[in-house]
């Protein structure tokens, strides 16, 4: 299986195809809807992100975390469902070039449109195992936004080692998978109907 | 009954909930991992390795633990009936408990401010429904159930003329159109009849039965099994990836409807199909019970 290492070199990101599971070793990012919400109204006051977003995975999650001293744990940390920010990504990329998303469920055809211009890729990590992941997480390296949007909702930065399995779900061609199967789903959904 | 000791015994039955899984919905995601290939495999897989972490260290299987909910069943002649109160109080406690001990993630947020007490409590929550039963008993089931799931139930107030083919085809179009949103498979819960909240609140009750559990309503059980069969047809799959396993089971409920009205009620469940059950003792000890 392929590893990917961070910074993200951004030719390794475009070659990508749908069905290729991958891994991820180096930083990651967190980011759900009100981070998403913060991160670009922060640009459009003109601030800098509080770190290089092109160079790291963005991940769609909402982790369980832990405080030890002054230092915090991941105890469980999988995907949050990623259509939620379907309202967000296209301008998110534009404004900070960040290359990939991991999350569960798909994007829509604005996210695949983005990827395309970008070179960037759409990917899914198995719903619910959130203790798996949390196992790849070798040190939480930082957190923004914390006070203000919570645990859940804060940019959290993560140092993973072989983070994954990653199946690519929609690459920097314009492939998805999430439309090809909702077409096959429409197909089987007729003849099932045909036969009630 | 001491309703701070209670609640930190009540602390054990949540983590046991959002740690481990069921027996049942454990077999059947064994089952569904032979039959699946390639990328449905590779979900299944990851699913069952992070249940098998989840239990062995302890920690929450899913990040999302769900929204704190208590389904009581109350016997009308359990002895300790007028210390309701102090139950209630210890439920709270115990959640607030648990967020830290377990831990837990704090999942209360205030519709109009969007603030997050951070502990698992808010207005009404924990949600407890209280049902009274025959009986000396106080049983607990404890379901967390996530976010990701609860946002694609639905409520249809069906045309009637529709009947129950209607019904299916209302049930099917829905799993379909969910795709891998609610982190399938999935068990579908469904809530027929009644009213519009009846038939929400039955769709939800209906996921309390186990996994491959039969309704005792022969014509209930066969839509069921019906549904069960088309719904595994769709071809959505473990996590949306395409398979044959999009649900792990349908479960229906019914009660009478009005002449005018066929309220639909669909509760979809992920595949980790979370809680655990168990009684309050009249001494407020806790007693663990199938699940």
């Amino acid at each position: 299986m392929k590893i990917l290492k961070t910074p993200l070199n951004p030719e390794e990101v475009a070659d990508l195809r749908v069905n290729e599971p991958f891994k991820v070793t180096g930083k990651i990012f967190t980011a759900r809807d009100a981070a998403h919400e913060k991160l670009l109204d922060f640009a459009e006051e003109g601030e800098k992100a509080p770190l290089d977003l092109s160079a790291y995975p963005c991940f769609h999650c909402g982790p369980v975390m832990k405080e030890r001293g002054d230092s915090w744990q991941v105890v469980s940390a999988g995907p949050t469902t990623s259509i939620r920010m379907e309202i967000f990504e296209d301008e998110f990329m534009d404004e900070f070039g960040t290359k990939i998303f991991i999350g569960k469920g798909g994007m829509g055809e604005k996210t695949s449109e983005a990827l395309v211009q970008h070179g960037g890729v759409y990917a899914q990590f198995t719903g619910g195992a959130g203790s798996l992941m949390a196992g790849s997480v070798e040190e939480v390296e930082d957190v923004h936004f914390l006070e203000e949007l919570g645990v859940p909702e804060a940019v959290w930065v993560f140092r993973v080692d072989e983070f994954g399995p990653l199946l690519v779900t929609m690459d920097s061609t314009g492939e998805s998978i999430h439309r090809d199967i909702s077409e096959e789903i429409n197909r089987n959904l007729q003849k099932e109907i045909e036969t009630l | 009954m001491n309703p701070e000791r209670l609640a930190q015994e009540l602390v054990d039955p949540i983590k046991t909930a959002v740690t481990t899984l069921p027996e049942p919905t454990l077999a059947a995601l064994k089952e569904a991992r032979e039959k699946e290939e390639d990328g449905a495999r590779v979900q299944l897989d990851a699913i069952l390795e992070a249940v098998e972490i989840g239990q062995k260290e302890e920690i929450p299987i899913c990040q999302d633990t769900g929204t704190p909910t208590f389904y009581v069943q109350l016997g009308a002649d359990y002895p300790a009936i007028d210390r309701l109160d102090e139950i209630k109080m210890a439920f709270r406690g115990a959640v607030q408990l648990a967020t830290k001990e377990v831990p837990i993630r704090p999942n209360t947020v205030n519709p109009i401010s969007g603030k997050n007490p951070g502990d698992n409590t808010g207005r009404s929550i924990p949600w407890i429904n209280w049902n009274i039963t025959d009986g000396t008993d106080l049983k607990v089931t404890y379901l967390p159930k996530g976010g990701g799931s609860t946002n694609m139930s639905q409520l249809t107030m069906m045309t009637p003329g529709k009947g129950i083919k209607g019904v299916k085809e209302l049930v099917l179009k829905r799993i379909a159109s969910m795709e891998g949103k609610p982190c399938p498979p999935t068990v579908v819960g469904i809530g027929l009849g009644g009213s519009a909240s009846i038939s929400m609140s039955l769709a939800k009750k209906s996921l309390l039965r186990p996994v491959g559990e039969r309704h005792e309503d022969p014509e209930i059980m066969d839509l069921e099994n019906e549904l069960k069969e088309r719904a595994n047809n769709l071809g959505v799959g473990p996590m949306g990836v395409g398979g044959e396993t999009t649900v792990l089971d349908v479960k229906i409920e019914y009660d009478h409807r009005h002449p005018a009205s066929y309220p639909v009620g669909i509760a979809p469940q992920c595949w980790a199909n979370r809680r655990t059950s168990f009684l309050i003792t009249p001494e407020g000890d806790i007693v663990e019970v199938e699940r």
